[in-house]
């Protein structure tokens, strides 16, 4: 064929078909007037000589038809035919089609969600301008986010590889717009922020560097652009307005643009504050205090040519000049980058590696599907040869044959892709407006895109093809001469041999899904009934910013023991504590020295540990079991001798043994002597899934401190405890913001991750079995209707109901038995992975062995259920008599 | 019409090169002339022709352009390329020799067997 001239009438057919379709009219009427005119010339009249020349001339339509199929094209309209004989074909097996389709679609669903959420979270850059040459500096070989504000400062005035660099802190204020203040997320930004990452205003202006002139000089906000359309209605006479922030009079500015959201890709701030006010926002201002590294990002675009390894080695070189300068705080210190959008890589890389295993176990989903499918495709080219050999013998070709089962194949994974898309966008749009922490404005990006879409097409059609491929190799063995003589199938013992191993290989995968949701899910539990260094049941959080509420200096500690005392008085309460922070919420560490040290440099350190300052009944009200020494009381203040409460770990680190450690003495960073007069068990501190890490309890009256939580231990039902909590915390000061909670809606975001692993193990494990079911149920119930008429024989000659069954269904079971096995083993090389996200996810554990193991054995039962039935019901008389 | 010859499956394509090599004709023209040198013994049916001549264009053997014919209408005159020439050289040439062989074994009696 020649090809110029095949693609020209190719294009011919669909661009100018009309063009071609009217010069074939024309040239046929040319036709036919010529011969009328040769007709009129035998001396018949015009008009009868037009109808004999029409009537000559034949079925006008068919030729034309005829014609057309000889412009190029063939392959477009045996598709159309391919695809019309295939749905008539499926049309006739619809449970087979619906089965196929929606198992289809549910692997491709998985697919399509675990995908958006990477997308949304790694792949799609950040909404600013250039996004790809952003990058967030992180601190020291744990690849720490957070800097202080003056180291900050010489990275951004020290460094020649960045345009600009930005500073940010996630702060949550009580804004009050003149109703009544509300708590609000936003962030604290260096002045040069807007201008580093490149936004411009949407309405008004936004701050600059040039409006900071030392602390509380800029008193501005800039509101985001979704704040300023839920809140202030579009209203642009906002711009200029006086808001109060924690009672200080702030002036609006502007609306930065939409679909700004900072450089957190999960959180939407509602406002943005410059960070030189922080004394007024936060109460306390810790800028100045190099040694103090609060949640402050740093994020930068490299100058253009710069490559991120010379960036590095730039920093590195400030890193350097940094230990000399500051070796008390910054000494042997080194910088990296990582990417914004996860404040960083020690937080994004976890995030990423769990999402790239959910990744994989779609996938695994999905061939598991395509495995399904293959299978059933094979029994079905089975049944079919006599289709297939009466085509083949009535000259049809074997490529025509293939095409049209690859057609059927193409067709149901489109529909399934089809589905799958539907339901999984129905479902991130629903996960897009989640929003699991209370009032912590979470924007989940994961609305699927262009890029979405394609995966699923090609998904699907990849696995179209790869369960159309399947019985291929059956079609182009038949052999019509064959088959029409004997009238059955040829020798079916090879014919099964590739479809056991698709059939044992989906088990498998099925198995790993199945064993890595169990480990998942028996995680979870224990997390929920696990150990964390305090009792989370029956325990209620009282959250109380005594600094928006305008306390400050000595009125702190007095109104602290105030509010003990009034809680405390409330009837069914059985203890109340107070700490400044909260095992599990907020974790701030504190260098610490043993008692030999002299100089007090972040070098000599004996060890970072958590700090708490607490009240004397806090350890009591948390639950927190105290191994050795006494509990604080409230004798122990500034006028006596310092003292803490330390865990295990911090006396097995220090002092050696929790023995040694009573009575001793070390130092705190600020040089104190502390006396150990007290031993605590282990808690968890920062996260689930750490390490035992050291802690040390100081009583609050030694250090005082506005931060406060009052942990309220009590039988009584959260609600009208919570009431009572309210109204009488509004007795003592109507002013006061308090935020009253339960324990575990506090845990949430500690929990937030094992749960989200578990929840979506167990779901990849549900589709797992969900596809072990239909795989082996499919491989039987084919088995025992092949077999019938041997079951037949077999019940007429006498054999038993277990014999019969071994015959029907002993090979399904031995392949599940293998299949699972294997799975197992695999399932378990794999959740060694799960233990970085999954709290104690261990699958050396005899319960999840013995889990899956009956897992697998009811699925076995449950799916072999029917066909067994069917089996035994055989009655051979019926049998002869159909024959 | 019965003493028409029947057209065997393929000859067509052959009559028509054979037919326009003698000068561009439009698809009516076609059938007259396949008439006329065949001495009105082969009849092409004639809707079946412009199927065949679709095909002939499409395989680069024939080319079509829009002119006026005799009787001053609008016509698509086909002529041949050089392609078209050569391949109804080599068909003229194979047709030529089956039909000598065909001939000659029809010919065949039975002392020569």
């Amino acid at each position: 064929m020649k090809f110029p001239a095949y693609f020209s009438s190719l294009t011919a057919r669909f661009l100018h078909r009309s063009q071609a379709e009217q010069d074939l009219e024309e040239e046929l009427r040319s036709h036919l007037q010529h011969r009328a005119d040769d007709l009129e010339r035998f001396g018949l009249n015009r008009a009868e000589a037009e109808r004999r020349a029409r009537i000559e001339f034949g079925g006008r339509e068919r030729f034309k038809e005829e014609c057309h199929e000889t412009f190029a094209g063939n392959f477009i309209e045996t598709l159309a035919r391919d695809a019309r004989f295939a749905l008539r074909k499926l049309r006739q097996s619809p449970s087979f089609t619906i089965a196929a389709i929606l198992t289809l679609a549910m692997a491709i669903g998985a697919n399509a969600i675990v995908f958006s959420v990477m997308n949304g979270m790694f792949l799609k850059p950040l909404n600013v301008p250039q996004a790809q040459s952003l990058y967030q500096i992180q601190r020291g070989r744990n690849r720490d986010p957070n800097q202080s504000y003056p180291d900050y400062l010489d990275l951004r005035n020290r460094n020649r590889s960045f345009a600009d660099l930005a500073a940010y802190i996630v702060t949550q204020v009580a804004l009050d717009t003149g109703g009544s203040p509300s708590q609000v997320w936003g962030v604290e930004t260096s002045g040069n922020y807007f201008d580093a990452l490149g936004i411009r205003p949407y309405l008004g202006r936004l701050f600059h560097a040039s409006d900071e002139h030392g602390a509380n000089s800029a008193p501005y906000v800039v509101l985001s652009y979704d704040y300023w359309h839920s809140q202030f209605h579009d209203d642009h006479g906002v711009i200029g307005r006086t808001v109060q922030l924690n009672k200080h009079p702030f002036v609006i500015l502007g609306v930065a643009p939409p679909g700004f959201r900072g450089t957190l890709v999960f959180f939407s701030p509602r406002f943005f504050v410059p960070v030189v006010n922080r004394e007024q926002v936060e109460g306390a201002n810790d800028l100045d205090q190099r040694g103090t590294r609060a949640l402050m990002g740093v994020v930068g675009h490299l100058k253009p040519g710069v490559t991120p390894a010379q960036a590095t080695a730039d920093l590195n070189s400030i890193a350097s000049y940094l230990g000399k300068a500051y070796p008390k705080q910054d000494r042997n210190v080194s910088f990296s980058l990582g990417r914004p959008n996860l404040f960083g890589d020690q937080f994004g890389r976890p995030v990423q590696a769990f999402l790239g295993g959910l990744m994989l176990l779609a996938g695994l989903i999905l061939l598991a599907a395509c495995a399904n499918l293959g299978s059933l495709f094979a029994a079905r080219a089975a049944d079919r040869s006599r289709e297939v050999a009466l085509r083949l013998a009535l000259g049809a070709s074997r490529g025509r044959i293939v095409r049209g089962l690859f057609t059927e194949a193409v067709l149901i994974s489109l529909a399934g892709g089809g589905v799958g898309l539907w339901a999984s966008v129905l479902f991130l749009r629903w996960l897009g407006a989640w929003q699991p922490f209370g009032n912590f404005p979470v924007h989940t990006p994961v609305n699927p895109d262009a890029r979405v879409y394609g995966l699923a097409l090609l998904l699907s059609l990849a696995s179209g093809f790869l369960f159309g491929v399947v019985p291929l190799g059956q079609v182009l063995r038949t052999d019509p001469y064959e088959l029409v003589k004997s009238g059955t199938k040829c020798t079916p013992g090879r014919r099964i041999g590739g479809r056991d191993l698709l059939l044992a290989s989906q088990i498998a995968i099925c198995a790993v899904l199945v064993t890595s949701s169990v480990v998942a899910l028996r995680g979870l539990l224990r997390a929920l009934n696990g150990h964390f260094g305090f009792e989370a049941h029956n325990s209620m959080l009282v959250t109380a910013d005594l600094h928006m509420a305008g306390y400050s200096g000595k009125r702190v500690p007095l109104m602290q023991k105030k509010m003990i005392n009034v809680v405390q008085r409330i009837p069914g309460v059985a203890a109340v504590g107070l700490s400044d922070y909260l095992l599990l919420n907020d974790a701030t560490t504190s260098a610490v020295f043993t008692d030999r040290t002299t100089d007090l440099s972040a070098a000599n350190a004996a060890a970072d540990v958590y700090v708490y300052h607490i009240s004397p009944e806090y350890l009591r009200a948390e639950g927190t079991t105290l191994v050795y020494g006494r509990p604080f009381t409230w004798h122990d203040d500034k006028n006596s001798p310092p003292v803490a409460v330390v865990n295990r770990e911090f006396a097995r680190k220090i002092f050696g043994s929790a023995e040694k450690a009573m009575g001793g003495y070390y130092k705190v960073s600020d040089g104190t002597r502390v006396q150990v007069v007290g031993i605590a068990e282990d808690g968890k501190y920062a996260s689930l899934t750490e390490d035992p890490h050291p802690a040390m309890f100081l009583p609050i009256l030694q250090w005082p401190s506005n931060s406060t939580w009052l942990v309220v231990r009590s039988g009584r039902g959260p609600q009208p405890l919570g009431t009572d909590i309210r109204n009488t915390l509004h007795e003592l000061d109507p002013g006061l913001p308090v935020e009253i909670e339960t324990r575990y809606d506090e845990m949430v975001t500690a929990l937030f991750p094992s749960q989200i692993a578990s929840v979506s193990l167990g779901v990849m494990g549900g589709m797992g079995a969900m596809l072990a079911i239909t795989g082996i149920f499919g491989l039987a119930a084919y088995t025992v209707s092949k077999k019938k008429k041997e079951l037949g024989i077999r019940i007429a000659l006498g054999a038993q109901r277990k014999e019969v069954l071994q015959a029907a269904l002993g090979r399904a079971l031995k392949l599940l038995a293998f299949g699972s096995a294997a799975g197992l083993v695999l399932g378990i090389l794999a959740s060694r992975v799960l233990a970085l996200v999954v709290f104690e996810a261990t699958p050396r554990d005899p319960l999840v062995l013995a889990a899956v193991v009956l897992a697998m054995s009811l699925l076995g039962l449950l799916a072999t259920w029917v066909p067994a039935q069917r089996a035994l019901a055989i009655d051979p008389m019926m049998l002869l008599r159909e024959e | 019409m019965t003493d028409q010859a029947q057209l065997l499956p393929g000859t067509l394509d052959l009559l028509i090169l054979k037919a326009v090599s003698l000068g561009p004709l439009h698809g009516y023209g076609v059938l007259l002339r396949i008439g006329q040198i065949s001495g009105q013994a082969l009849l092409v049916e004639q809707g079946a022709l412009y199927p065949a001549l679709f095909r002939l264009v499409r395989q680069g053997l024939l080319k079509a352009s829009w002119g006026v014919s005799e009787n001053n209408r609008r016509a698509k005159f086909y002529e041949l390329t050089a392609t078209g020439r050569r391949r109804l050289r080599e068909e003229t040439d194979g047709w030529n020799r089956l039909a000598e062989a065909i001939a000659s074994a029809l010919a065949a009696r039975p002392e020569e067997t």
